[in-house]
This record gives structure tokens, sequence and C-alpha cells, in this order.
């Protein structure tokens, strides 16, 4: 099946099984490794990405759905302002462990960002409760969710 | 048919709409006090007798159709009915939080190889259709309170339980998932039946399963 969609702002056209999920898509076929494989059962949050501005498990995305959208992945994740504040606060608070998980978690970040840029601790850990970190870098993910939205808001000022 | 009899100490409910469906997860929720049948164990070939509604309730309290029908704010899933997992909650439109909504990773079909559920506008029931914990009289008097249940005339309902398409998912559940215990032909007949038999609660106190 041929599926045109648009990933980071760039158009792109595959030619893979409708039920491919789209993390195989980003990974293999545009090489785009930054999504992380962690379950394959939309359990464990690594795969986050957007599509059309919604957070989704790409392991449970089948690339069909994504014909016509526009995906952005960790790659892509500056390119907006809450992105960036994202990435600047994981950086700033040196969130990441291992890392494998933090792709995904940076990308739920944004996503509850978008939608509440003064969320508090209940809804911070109830957004981001999807997106395991085995490393166990829960409290400085929660703070840096603090930190990037206080920025935000900062500099909406 | 298997009814069982039990008193239920309360009813849970608050405002507005009607879904029927099941997604993936966890235990524990506060409003579910319910005992967990075993579902596949259930008898689908005796007749129906007795008040119109059991039939109805029976599938009602399916783990199909209260999974995402709690009086709670997280989702069940599975024959067991387990607590969602990864912390879902029903977030302020019934339909997940931010990050975390329904369709992050239900589609509008089941996906065999990540096994996980979908059907069109898979999303929880709103709090006024929290089911678990009602007895056959409160479930019946919820259906029918216009202000719990999303402004639905009986008409409505019969409708919905028809038509819906995440209703109809109830009977094509996917891999590792049970059915309600009686087709959807048979529901939809159960229901109508009942609607014209002058849609009455059953007296309190009984849980038909
Ligand atoms: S790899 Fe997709 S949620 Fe775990
Ligand atoms: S940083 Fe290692 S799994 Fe999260």
């Amino acid at each position: 099946m041929k599926i045109d969609f648009t990933v980071n702002g760039k158009p792109h056209t595959v030619d893979v099984a409708p039920d491919t999920p789209l993390l195989w898509v980003l990974r293999e076929h545009l090489e785009l490794t930054g999504t992380k494989f962690g379950c394959g059962r939309a359990l464990c949050g690594a795969c986050t990405v957007h599509v059309d501005g919604q957070a989704v498990r790409s392991c449970a995305y089948p690339i069909e759905y994504a014909q016509a959208s526009q995906v952005q992945t960790i790659e892509g994740l500056e390119s907006d302002r809450i992105g960036e504040a994202v990435v600047n606060a994981w950086i700033d608070l040196d969130v990441v462990q291992c890392g494998w998980c933090q792709p995904g978690q940076c990308m739920s970040a944004a996503a509850l960002l978008k939608a509440n840029q003064s969320p508090d601790r209940e809804a911070v850990d109830a957004s981001m409760s999807g997106n395991l970190c085995r490393c166990g870098t829960y409290s400085r993910i929660r703070q840096a969710v603090d930190l990037a939205a206080k920025n935000l808001r900062e500099g909406a000022e | 048919m298997k009814t069982v009899f039990r008193v239920v100490s309360a009813s849970l409910v608050l405002g507005g709409g009607f879904t029927v469906l099941s997604c993936v997860a966890e235990s524990g929720d506060p409003g579910d006090d319910a005992p967990s049948p075993n579902w596949t164990s259930v008898d689908r070939d005796t007749p129906q007798v007795g008040d119109p509604f059991a039939t109805v309730a029976r599938v009602l309290r399916h783990p199909r159709c209260l999974n995402c029908h709690p009086s709670g704010d997280v989702p069940k899933v599975g024959d067991d009915r387990r607590l969602h997992a990864m912390g879902v909650r029903r977030g302020d439109h019934n339909f997940g939080m931010p990050a975390m909504h329904c369709n992050a990773c239900h589609r509008s079909a089941n996906q065999e190889a990540a096994q996980v559920p979908g059907a069109p506008h898979w999303q929880l029931a709103p709090r006024s259709m929290g089911w678990e914990g009602l007895d056959d009289h409160d479930l019946a008097e919820t259906l029918k309170d216009r202000s719990k249940n999303g402004d639905r005339s009986l008409e409505d309902l019969l409708h919905h339980v028809s038509e819906d398409p995440l209703v109809l998912w109830g009977w094509d559940p996917g891999v590792g998932r049970s059915p309600p215990p009686i087709s959807h032909a048979q529901f939809v007949k159960a229901f109508r039946h009942w609607i014209d038999s002058g849609a009455a609660s059953p007296a309190p106190g009984t849980t038909s399963y």
C-alpha cells in the first residue's frame, strides 16, 4: 500500500503492508532511529510520536492510518517553541540516564504542554504515567516538565 | 439464565451519555465491588425467562460493556476486569489525559500484532453512566434517566445498542476477550422486549449475570 505523509515537515512516500507499524516505517524505511522500540504492545511509551499534533504509540499505529497525516518525531521536536522548551529543560536538568525511554518522554511532555502550560503535579503524573523509565528518572522528568512549562509561560509574557 | 441475588450497598452516578466497549489493562478501582464471574462458562443457550430487563442487564454487566462504563475514573480491561495499565485516567472529556488520549493506542479496528482493541470513537462512557456497583433496579433507572444517559429516549437507546460501532465491537472483541453471553441480535431483541413491555425497573436487590 502506498502511503503519502510528512515526517518533521518533509514529504515521504512509502510502499508497505497497511498494517506495518509506523514505528517500523520510521526506523527501518526512513532511518529515523531516534524513536525507540520498547514493548511493541503500546505499554511503555518509548515509541511515542505525534500524528497531526496528537501523541500516539507508533508501535501500535498501523501505517494505513497515517495516510496524508503529519508526523513529528524526536528529530523534529525542536522545530516549535514547545518542543524546544522541552528539549532545553531536559538538557538543563540532565534528565537522561541510559536514554532509551527519553524520546518518548519528551514527545509526551510536549503533547501535555501543548494542551496545558500550567500542569500541576497530578496532571503531569496522569499524562506522563504511560511512559515508563527503567532507569527511574521520574523525579527529573517531573522537574523538567515544570521547568519547560515555567519557561514557556515566562517567554509568553 | 444464571441470576445472582445480592444486595448492592451504593449506586454511584452523576451526569450524561451511553457507550459500550472495553480496553486493555490492571485492578482495584474504587467503584468496582462486583465479583468476577467466569464469563467463558456462562450458559448462552438457556431461554430468557422472568424479568425482561435481566437479559439486558446480563449483557450490560459483561466486561465488554462494563470495562468502559466504570463508576470511577479508571477504565478496566480484560475478562477479569483489571485496571487499565499505564495509569490511564478518564480525563475531562472521557477520552484520557493529554499525551494519553484513548486514541494514542486505540484505532478504529482491533490490532492483532500489538493486541490492542479498537473501534470507532473509542472512549469511556461518561461518569453518569458508570454502572459498577449498581443492581438491576439502579441500572435500569440509570439507563432511563435522560439527565444521565445523554438525553436519550428509550428508542434512542435502542438505536444506540443496535447500531453504534462501539457497541457492535463487543461482539467482535479480538483475541483473548470474550463476547457478551448472548448474540447481538438476541441482545437487541431483549432490549426491544424490555421497552415494549414497559421498560420497568426490576425490584431492588437483584443483580443478573
Ligand atoms: S514500544 Fe510502543 S509503547 Fe512500548
Ligand atoms: S533513561 Fe533509561 S529507561 Fe529511561
